[in-house]
């Protein structure tokens, strides 16, 4: 075992930032949709359209961040990424219950793994902004619609945002539970905490 | 060093708070009478005389404001009759209620609520100057009263109606005694409409004589409240009053405009223009598709109940002594009485929703009518794709009338009148008070009668509530809310697709179910592994 510092200080940051404001983003989103009255929909209300700034502003310090750091090159991928990432599924469906090793070892350089890789990409690429765009364009109905929007754009607008947002749930759902899955139980989050996680030689 | 600022600077935060302005100011400067009328009338020799009935005194009137009457002419207080668009004429004269029904074979009682003298039947002469009754909207004493079935003349001596005493006018001392029109003479007929205090319109009754603020923010009179009246949005020119049910103005598309009559009448957007929300900008996000009375006036019939339900298919039961009936309730209000019918009351009430683009739809008493379910008498058009329809809160008075079984037609019964005239309030035989009434209105009975369902739109308007009355967000947006019955568009909260939901909670589900199964799988397999000795 060595330890392995992992995860910048920025980066803990911005993901413990974004935890908190999507699960509060999730939360009082489904109280606007009407699934439940808990701290009332004028409250979530506020708070929801509050945090998708927060959101947005996480995303773009994320991006500059990834581009001025030169980190974004841990999403990049030599090789066959399709036969990585079956390499990487087929370890959760089958290799992990037999104790295999992990198919790739984290390093400094990679701390990714191609599954992990994809994921966070189109999360962030295209699931985040995406919601993001939409949720605006709900909230600026009336000024989209005064630039010439249809009307008729909002309920599709409304039923993009909810399906994304149960999406979103699918993934944190699994993403806490992949957390599970490293060195030990809870080596994954301690290094989100810490930076540092202990990883096979 | 700091803490002494503080207690320097705390008489002076004191001070600002305090003067800051935590009341409304009064609508109207307070002013002496010399700075509201240039005349003293209690001077003019024309009035000081012993007036010996109503046209006496508008003919002295006349005297100097010579062309008064011809104005008075023009205005649907006096025709009582409004032209459409569509070539119907409406109006109280022609339209269709489910109240007292209709007008025509019942003018003496009706009438007095007209602004005139004398109607007490069709040979009314519609171009008499001296019987315009200046008085009930100009007596400034609040002792002018006509009688009830007078045909729209006062008392002039000293009687009774209904048992209750009603005074003599003191013509003199009221003719002595005019200025604009104030509440009272706006609520003797408006306030009472139906027949009684706050029976028809719902946002309209006595309470606004001297309203709190939770009635009427605009017209309650309290001390250093706005004290607004009729006349301030209902601003007159020419005697002709605007604001009108049959041509309302759904949507405001000027804004700020008022006293300029390009919205006429004034509009609460007139005043608080097209973005009056300055807290809570997304407010204004709704004001092209939300009325403004729909969250500013949550309830309506505020203090007092106004009449929801009229059944006169139930009039005419009698006890056991062949008397006439009145049943009240426990707060006094009569919930059966043989000439009437059954009455429901309601006080407090939400109202409902519609779309509504300005053009009421009128059933008049020609139009056929499906008499198979509810008969709607009129109608809010409206929808939600159009750019002038806004969601709107109206009364809807609901009831049983009689109707032309055969021709599936209204009809109208004379209800008013001498025993033996056919008159059912007298004679409570309603194929002869039609048949009466249908024949005095030159209209084709077919002998053969019966009940409807109708209902009545009243759109509400009046008794705005202070802001923190107004409805919150969750009251239309939430499932059961206020607007659940309002299809046609998506309401955030209230609506949802199926198929969102579905997919949606199958992804949640199946995230679960499959992180449960994993973790199962997981643990046992490293069971059965260190079992084996393998870890």
């Amino acid at each position: 075992m060595r330890k392995v510092y992992l995860y910048a200080r920025f980066q803990r940051f911005w993901h413990w930032m974004q935890a908190i404001i999507i699960f509060s983003l999730l939360f009082t989103g489904l109280e606007v949709h009407g699934l439940f009255k808990l701290i009332g929909y004028e409250t979530a209300f506020h708070v929801h359209n509050f945090l998708a700034w927060g959101l947005l502003t996480f995303i773009v310090l994320a991006f500059f961040w990834y581009i001025t750091t030169g980190d974004f090159r841990q999403y990049l991928t030599e090789g066959n990424l399709i036969e990585k990432i079956m390499m990487q599924a087929r370890y959760y469906l089958i290799g992990i219950f037999k104790n295999e090793p992990h198919p790739f070892k984290k390093n400094e350089i990679s701390r990714l793994n191609p599954l992990q890789r994809i994921t966070y990409l189109m999360l962030t690429l295209v699931g985040l902004p995406l919601q993001i765009i939409v949720g605006f364009a709900y909230f600026y109905f009336n000024e989209l619609v005064a630039l010439g929007m249809p009307p008729s754009w909002m309920e599709p607008i409304a039923h993009l945002h909810t399906l994304l947002a149960y999406m979103l749930i699918g993934f944190v759902i699994m993403h806490v539970y992949m957390t599970t899955t490293g060195h030990t139980l809870t080596s994954n989050i301690k290094a989100m905490v810490t930076g540092w996680e202990e990883v096979e030689e | 060093m700091k803490k002494s600022l503080i207690i320097l600077l705390l008489p002076v935060f004191t001070a600002l708070l305090l003067c800051s302005s935590l009341h409304a100011e009064n609508f109207h400067h307070r002013v002496d009478s010399l700075m509201i009328s240039t005349a003293d009338h209690t001077k003019f020799d024309e009035l000081k005389k012993d007036f010996k009935s109503g046209p006496e005194v508008t003919a002295a009137c006349l005297r100097c404001h010579t062309e008064a009457s011809k104005q008075l002419h023009r205005t649907k207080h006096w025709t009582w009759e409004v032209p459409m668009k569509d070539g119907k004429m409406l109006g109280k004269q022609h339209v269709v209620n489910n109240f007292c029904i209709s007008v025509e074979s019942n003018e003496a009682r009706c009438t007095s609520c007209h602004i005139g003298y004398g109607w007490k039947d069709k040979n009314f002469d519609f171009t008499s100057e001296k019987n315009v009754d200046c008085l009930v909207c100009h007596d400034a004493t609040g002792t002018y009263k006509k009688y009830p079935s007078g045909a729209g003349h006062p008392a002039l001596v000293d009687t009774v109606f209904g048992g209750k005493p009603f005074p003599k006018s003191d013509l003199t001392y009221i003719a002595q005694h005019v200025g604009n029109p104030d509440r009272h003479n706006c609520g003797i007929c408006h306030f009472e409409g139906g027949g009684a205090d706050a029976v028809k319109h719902g946002d309209l009754d006595n309470s606004l004589i001297d309203p709190s603020e939770s009635i009427d923010v605009h017209m309650a009179s309290g001390k250093d409240e706005l004290n607004m009246t009729c006349i301030d949005c209902h601003k007159t020119e020419g005697h002709q009053v605007p604001g009108s049910r049959y041509e309302p103005t759904a949507r405001d598309v000027h804004g700020f405009d008022y006293p300029l009559p390009d919205d006429y009448p004034t509009t609460c957007g007139s005043c608080h223009g097209l973005k009056p929300h300055e807290k809570f900008k997304k407010l204004d996000d709704h004001i092209d598709k939300v009325a403004c009375q729909t969250c500013h006036i949550p309830v309506m019939a505020k203090e007092r109940a106004t009449k929801m339900w009229w059944d006169w298919s139930k009039a005419g039961q009698f006890d056991d002594k062949g008397k006439e009936i009145t049943r009240k309730d426990s707060t006094g209000l009569p919930v059966y009485m043989t000439k009437k019918g059954e009455f429901e009351w309601a006080r407090e009430v939400e109202p409902e929703y519609r779309w509504f683009n300005g053009e009421m739809n009128y059933v008049t008493f020609l139009s056929e009518i499906d008499d198979s379910g509810v008969v709607s008498i009129n109608h809010p058009d409206g929808e939600p794709g159009d750019s002038l329809s806004r969601i709107w809160p109206f009364k809807v008075h609901r009831g049983k009338q009689p109707y032309d079984a055969g021709l599936k037609r209204f009809v109208k019964p004379k209800l008013y009148g001498p025993k033996g005239s056919g008159a059912y309030w007298k004679d409570f035989d309603w194929d002869k008070s039609i048949k009466t009434g249908m024949e005095y209105a030159g209209l084709k009975y077919s002998g053969n009668y019966g009940f409807v369902d109708t209902e009545m739109y009243w759109p509400i308007s009046h008794m705005v509530s202070p802001k923190e009355d107004a409805l919150g967000c969750v009251d239309c947006h939430a499932r059961g809310g206020r607007l659940e019955n309002l299809g046609g568009f998506y309401l955030p909260g209230r609506d949802a697709s199926p198929f969102v939901e579905i997919v949606g909670l199958l992804v949640i589900v199946g995230s679960f179910v499959g992180i449960i199964a994993h973790g199962i799988m997981r643990y046992v397999a490293h069971k059965n592994m260190k079992q084996d000795g393998e870890v």
